[in-house]
């Protein structure tokens, strides 16, 4: 579970004249992951030790003028950039004290921001799109900048990336209602222009946040009816200053935030790993329609995972850096540690699937036809010679190839490989590879389509290991195979302390994949309903489970799996139909537990006597 | 051990009186108690909650407020005087008129020289406590509305007086009202309602408690006069508080029957800092909570339901013992029963008239557990009005059933009834010897030729009783001086012995034939609460408050080998953890071992012929004798035989036909008869 630690405050703010904005700029960070540099939106910039929430230096521009971008540190230079005024690019050191004496240097062209990440030489990028890097624009700061982006069409956000080696200036825009994404590849120079689908008319993304895995650049945006979406771009296929031409951008469903009443007005979601987010500015959903919540959701299960109430107004601001959010409310700015473990029960439900890129396959593929080319040479040279070093090298290369991470991806493959091995073990007695083979059945590649003489072939070197393996694997065996496969489990001998065939069975339920649990739960409950019916005779085989031992099978395994039903999406109905008996049934059991003591009662009551007024009694003493 | 014919009698319809007021004098460990009808009561907390002595009321005497000024009690009611009672006599001792209209509170400062009553006229009275009497000193300064409630300060400097809307306090020296708090009407109520200020307590620390018609207990600051702190505990009125000694402690009586205690202690384990938390809530009553004590180890508290309950509070207790087990006394511990052995009539008392009873009659017999066939219901044949405004004291019937006696605070009045068929007569004896002017306790020879009264200073009045003259005989005086009144008085059937018992506990017994004092019992440190004179043996048997039985020899003067023997045995521990005191002895002429004796709760007879029980048997076995054959039960029983069958058992009295007679008040039959309570919690609401 992501959790929010108790947060503490960095500072504190001075109110602006407009009170929807916080008076922060931007936040950066500075030479570690304890060190920001606050901007504010006025005229200075000061440096901050966080885990002291201690201030080290503060650098003001001069009266009359104001920041227009947020500082950035320069890691390579160890200096400190800023830009006043849209077009005056100031640089100093931290030793420095009197920015006005420091570098500068004016521009021709209204500057956007300036941008760097740690290890990347610092971007500028210009109003109207153009991007330049800073050493080549300050050594001829006055050279003319292009226009990228069309009439009307402004940027609303921006951010860089280092992808591999190459740099990227990833920046949104928006047109009379459009939004176009342009991702800006620098050394060598690439744009591509993406069109953000429309939302509902009239919404634009309230907040953006990018981040970089598996080759892709990953965007995440949120619309003020709370749909957060993921797009995802591929870094290889970026063409070269295709420019103009917006492609369309896919986009996915992340999640459906709770919006309470309205829409939201300040919101940021914040991507902080693969599967966490973090969203300022959204009602909690359990704490009514205030917004002024901190949120970590799991995109995967889409579970809120922690949450914060922040004192005063929230202004839609949260920048992170390493495991620290930075969020601005009221009148401070707090620092909110948090953790993103990994979710061990994703693993568990097979939903954290990793985007593949089609360049592995592609040589992965191309290496499996390799052997198997190998394969054919080999065995049209050797047909005839018992070679059992051959043996080794076939295993050897199988093995290389399983322990490849994304076997998954390349079924026809690793289909082709087995059919290759399954027809050379039928035709050469001599030839048997049984661990490779189970390796290849355990990948979960294979289907009993793909090689229909695979479990013939197993049945035929009374690999009866090898039979399970495929009975458990293989979703699609005809029922001759598998009666084939229990004849021959049950025709062998027997070992303690059980049956061979009692064994095979009774592991074959001990492996049952998850998504067969929830099936046999479905059939407990099928047999359940028949039983239940009075018209269905429980004398009607022998053989017949009786209803005690199907509860009993029912609530094993339940308990066994409990957590892992609760979080999947299909077991829902099942798990509330069963909650739903056990509901009617303990109303059933209570009540008639009220009738017996009432009728206990009934049966110890005495007839007692209505003495009225008067009476005349005997009584005796012992 | 024998069957009996018991005559069940349910038809007295007792009705106890509401409490209205309580004082608890900590010195002496007494408790008085005031009931809407006017009458005191005093228990003795020292003696296992005896009610030892019982004042009786009188018509249009209701006592508002009580007040213990040293061993002095003072009351005082809407009849707009200030009474002190005599404890001696068991009579009012003077009353002085404030003349300030009807009086709602007394209080007494801490020195036991002043008295300071509440009036109806917005004055607070200051009266000087003399020896002899209370003398007016002068008012403090007068205020718009009547005081509800006073408290002293420890100091004796200042008084809280709680009024409607406000609580004032007055500097007691100069007279001077000093501090005005206001009370905030109820929240949620109608703000033009005001709020009554019922109780206010004065902490040393000059901390005011005060508790009103608004449901609110509050604290005050009374140095500068500010709310500290409110707790709202009810919806309906706060009409009680008391505060424990050490002022740790603060208890709140509430119209919705609850009593919740606040404590002066930390909020947070190990700080320093006490304020007054409310801690717990005690739910005893039916009814309203008129009154509160708060002793050093419970709660005692009073109301409507007439119940009077201690709650022990089991931090200042130990565990497990007699004092660690809540009471409540419903019964009063004297006898309003009297029985004609004789002639098989009742006699009940009631506070303004006598009912006097013929028994039923059955026919045939019946076996064990039966419920024989009633051939002639039971007949009121008399209902006697009585005279003047002060009610019934005492009362008897001759076991012939031809006179009848009752005595209040003022007189005594003795009537000859004549049985003429099926016409009753009854004629009063106008003149009576005047020795026979009041009486405490009464009781007549068993061949009613005598009337014994006791008086004063621990004497009995002898009246020999003839229809045409009533003569005194003699005064039998106890030669120990005791001042206190004779409770109990019996007298052998064989008309030799009379036997007295005072609230000093001593026991008096009198040789009838030479009309002189025979001797005195060892005085036994708790006070008898039954005495009895068995008629075949002569021996006096005495049970105590404490539950002890001891049987002693009017011949031997001494005690008899078993009543050592039970001493040394000592009696079983269930036997003494009864919390109901015996009420009342007989015996069997024809089974002179057997002593018949009940409590509120259990019939029981003592074989003295039989083995003592000991302490790891049980002591009510009769269900287990039932079940075993004969010859085996001889061997498992022992000398106390219970019978738990009649329950809220007024009398028990053996009739000289061998048949019993149990008057039961079953406690349902007086909870219906009180008003519905204001409110009644229901579950989860």
């Amino acid at each position: 579970m992501a959790a929010l630690y108790e947060g503490y405050t960095l500072c504190g703010l001075v109110p602006t004249q407009d009170l929807s904005n916080s008076c922060i700029r931007g936040i950066e960070q500075e030479r570690d992951s304890d060190h920001v540099l606050v901007t504010d939106s006025t005229r200075s910039v000061t440096l901050y030790k966080v885990s002291d929430q201690k201030p080290l230096g503060s650098w003001t521009v001069k009266q009359g003028q104001t920041l227009t971008c947020s500082a950035v540190f320069n890691s390579q230079t160890k200096e400190y950039v800023a830009v006043s005024d849209n077009k005056m690019i100031r640089i100093w050191k931290e030793e420095d004290i009197l920015l006005d004496k420091a570098f500068k240097a004016t521009v021709s062209s209204d500057i956007w921001r300036v941008q760097s990440v740690n290890g990347g030489e610092p971007v500028v990028l210009f109003q109207r799109g153009a991007v330049r890097l800073l050493d080549s624009l300050l050594s001829a700061p006055q050279q003319p900048i292009e226009e990228v982006l069309a009439q009307e069409e402004a940027i609303r956000w921006s951010t860089n990336i280092v992808a591999e080696t190459q740099q990227f200036v990833i920046f949104t825009t928006e047109q009379k209602g459009d939004n176009f994404l342009y991702l800006q590849g620098l050394n060598p120079n690439t744009l591509q222009r993406y069109r953000l689908e429309g939302e509902e008319p009239g919404l634009i993304p309230l907040s953006f946040s990018a981040s970089y895995r598996d080759k892709h650049i990953c965007l995440l945006y949120l619309y003020p009816n709370g749909h957060v979406y993921q797009s995802v771009v591929p870094v290889r296929g970026l063409g070269t200053e295709e420019g103009t031409h917006a492609l369309p951008l896919p986009r996915s469903l992340q999640m459906a935030l709770p919006v309470g009443e309205g829409l939201l007005e300040a919101a940021t979601a914040l991507v902080l790993d693969e599967a966490h987010v973090a969203v300022v500015g959204v009602p909690h959903p359990s704490a009514g329609a205030g917004k002024d919540f901190l949120c970590i959701w799991n995109t995967n299960f889409q579970t809120l995972q922690a949450g914060k109430e922040m004192a005063g107004k929230i202004y839609g601001q949260l920048w992170c850096y390493s495991n620290k959010l930075f969020i601005p409310h009221g009148k401070t700015l707090s620092v909110i540690p948090f953790v993103c473990p990994k979710s061990s029960l994703a693993s568990a439900l097979g939903k954290l699937r990793q985007a593949k890129t089609e360049g592995e396959l592609k040589e992965f593929h191309s290496r499996v036809i390799i052997m198997i080319k190998l394969f054919f040479n080999c065995k049209k040279q050797m047909t005839y010679t018992r070679n059992t070093p051959f043996l080794e090298d076939v295993q050897k290369e199988v093995e290389g190839l399983l322990s490849r991470s994304d076997m998954q991806d390349s079924q026809p493959s690793v289909g082709q490989l087995v059919s290759i091995l399954v027809s050379r073990s039928l035709s050469d007695p001599a030839f048997y590879t049984p661990s490779t083979l189970a390796q290849l059945v355990q990948t979960q590649c294979l289907c009993h389509s793909v090689c229909p003489d695979f479990v013939l072939l197993a049945l035929e070197r009374k690999d009866y290991f090898l039979c399970q393996l495929c009975l458990q694997f293989f979703p699609d065996i005809p029922e001759a195979v598998t009666c084939a496969c229990l004849k021959a489990f049950i025709s062998g001998g027997d070992n303690c302390p059980v049956g061979l065939h009692k064994a095979v069975l009774l592991c074959l339920i001990v492996l049952t994949s998850f998504s067969s649990i929830q099936l046999f739960l479905q059939y407990l409950q099928f047999l359940y309903l028949k039983y239940s019916q009075d018209a269905f005779p429980q004398t009607h085989g022998l053989r017949s489970p009786s209803l005690a031992q199907i509860m009993d099978w029912v609530c094993l395994v339940l308990d066994a799996h409990f957590t892992v039903l609760v979080m999947t999406p299909e077991a829902k109905g099942l798990l509330l139909n069963l909650h739903n008996y056990v509901k009617s049934q303990v109303r059933l059991v209570s009540e008639l537990g009220k009738i017996e003591s009432s009728l206990q009662a009934l049966h110890q009551m005495k007839v007692k006597k209505d003495v009225g007024q008067y009476s005349i009694e005997v009584i005796e003493l012992f | 051990m024998g069957e009996f014919t018991v005559h069940r009698v349910r038809f007295f319809d007792y009705m106890p009186s509401a409490i209205r007021a309580m004082a608890f004098n900590p010195r002496t460990e007494r408790l008085a108690v005031a009931r809407a009808d006017g009458a005191v009561e005093i228990f003795n907390f020292a003696d296992n909650y005896f009610q030892e002595k019982v004042i009786p009321g009188r018509d249009g005497g209701t006592v508002e407020a009580l007040c213990w000024v040293g061993p002095r009690l003072f009351g005082a009611g809407l009849n707009g005087a200030i009474t002190e009672y005599d404890l001696e006599n068991l009579r009012p001792r003077y009353s002085v008129e404030a003349y300030g209209g009807p009086i709602w509170t007394v209080s007494g400062d801490s020195a036991g020289t002043m008295l300071a009553v509440g009036c109806e006229d917005g004055t607070v009275k200051m009266f000087e406590i003399l020896d002899e009497t209370i003398r007016f000193q002068r008012n403090l300064e007068r205020q718009k509305g009547r005081i509800i409630s006073l408290s002293w300060h420890p100091s004796g400097a200042l008084i809280a007086a709680g009024m409607i809307d406000m609580i004032r306090i007055f500097d007691a020296e100069t007279g001077r009202a000093t501090h005005r708090l206001l009370v905030e009407r109820g929240a949620g109520a109608s703000k033009s309602r005001e709020v009554v200020v019922w109780s206010v307590v004065f902490l040393s620390d000059h901390t005011i408690v005060s508790g009103d018609s608004a449901g609110k207990v509050q604290f005050w600051d009374g140095h500068t006069g500010t709310l500290v702190r409110t707790h709202l505990v009810t919806k309906w009125d706060v009409l009680a508080l008391a505060v424990s000694q050490d002022e740790s402690s603060v208890v709140a009586g509430t119209s919705e029957s609850i009593v919740v205690q606040f404590q002066f202690i930390s909020s947070t384990v190990g700080r320093q800092d006490n304020e007054w938390v409310r801690t717990r809530t005690f739910k005893n009553h039916s009814h309203d909570v008129r009154a509160l004590v708060h002793t050093e180890t419970a709660v005692v508290s009073g109301g409507m339901d007439t119940q009077l309950v201690v709650r022990p509070l089991l931090d200042k207790v130990e565990k497990n013992t007699q004092e660690s087990s809540l009471r409540k006394i419903a019964f009063p511990h004297r006898s309003l029963v009297c029985c004609a052995k004789k002639a098989g009539l009742l006699l009940f008392q009631f506070p303004e008239h006598l009912e006097l009873w013929r028994l039923g009659e059955s026919e045939g017999h019946g076996r064990a557990g039966d419920s024989l066939p009633v051939k002639r219901k039971p007949e009121k044949l008399i209902h006697l009005k009585r005279k003047g405004d002060d009610h019934i004291r005492c009362s008897a019937v001759s076991p012939c059933g031809g006179w009848l006696v009752y005595a209040t605070v003022s007189g005594v009045r003795l009537y000859r009834i004549q049985h003429d068929n099926n016409n009753i007569g009854v004629t009063k004896v106008s003149k009576l010897p005047k020795s026979l002017c009041s009486a405490h306790q009464l009781c007549f020879s068993s061949d009613s030729s005598k009337l014994f009264a006791a008086s004063g200073l621990s004497s009995v009045v002898v009246v020999a009783l003839d229809p045409l003259e009533c003569k005194h005989l003699h005064t039998l005086r106890p030669k120990s001086g005791s001042r206190q009144p004779v409770h109990l008085l019996c007298v052998s059937d064989d008309g030799k012995w009379l036997a007295s018992a005072n609230t000093d506990c001593e026991v008096h017994v009198y040789n009838l034939k030479k009309m002189k004092l025979h001797c005195k019992v060892p005085v036994y440190s708790s006070c008898p609460t039954a005495i009895g004179i068995n008629p075949v043996t002569s021996n006096l048997v005495t049970v105590h408050a404490d539950q002890q039985v001891f049987e002693f020899s009017l011949q031997q003067k001494e005690y008899t080998e078993w009543s050592r023997r039970l001493q040394q045995r000592g009696l079983h521990p269930v036997w003494l953890q009864r919390d109901t005191p015996v009420a009342h002895i007989t015996f069997n002429p024809r089974n002179p071992a057997h002593i018949v004796l009940h409590d509120v709760f259990m019939l029981c007879i003592i074989d003295q012929s039989l083995p003592l029980p000991e302490a790891r048997t049980p002591l009510l076995n009769q269900m287990m004798l039932r079940s075993l054959p004969e010859a085996e039960r001889s061997r498992q029983s022992h000398a106390f035989k219970i019978c738990k069958s009649f329950q809220h058992l007024l009398s028990m009295t053996l009739l000289d036909d061998q048949s019993l007679v149990a008057v039961e008040r079953p406690l349902l039959d007086i909870v219906s008869q009180l008003p519905a309570p204001v409110r009644q919690k229901k579950f989860a609401t």
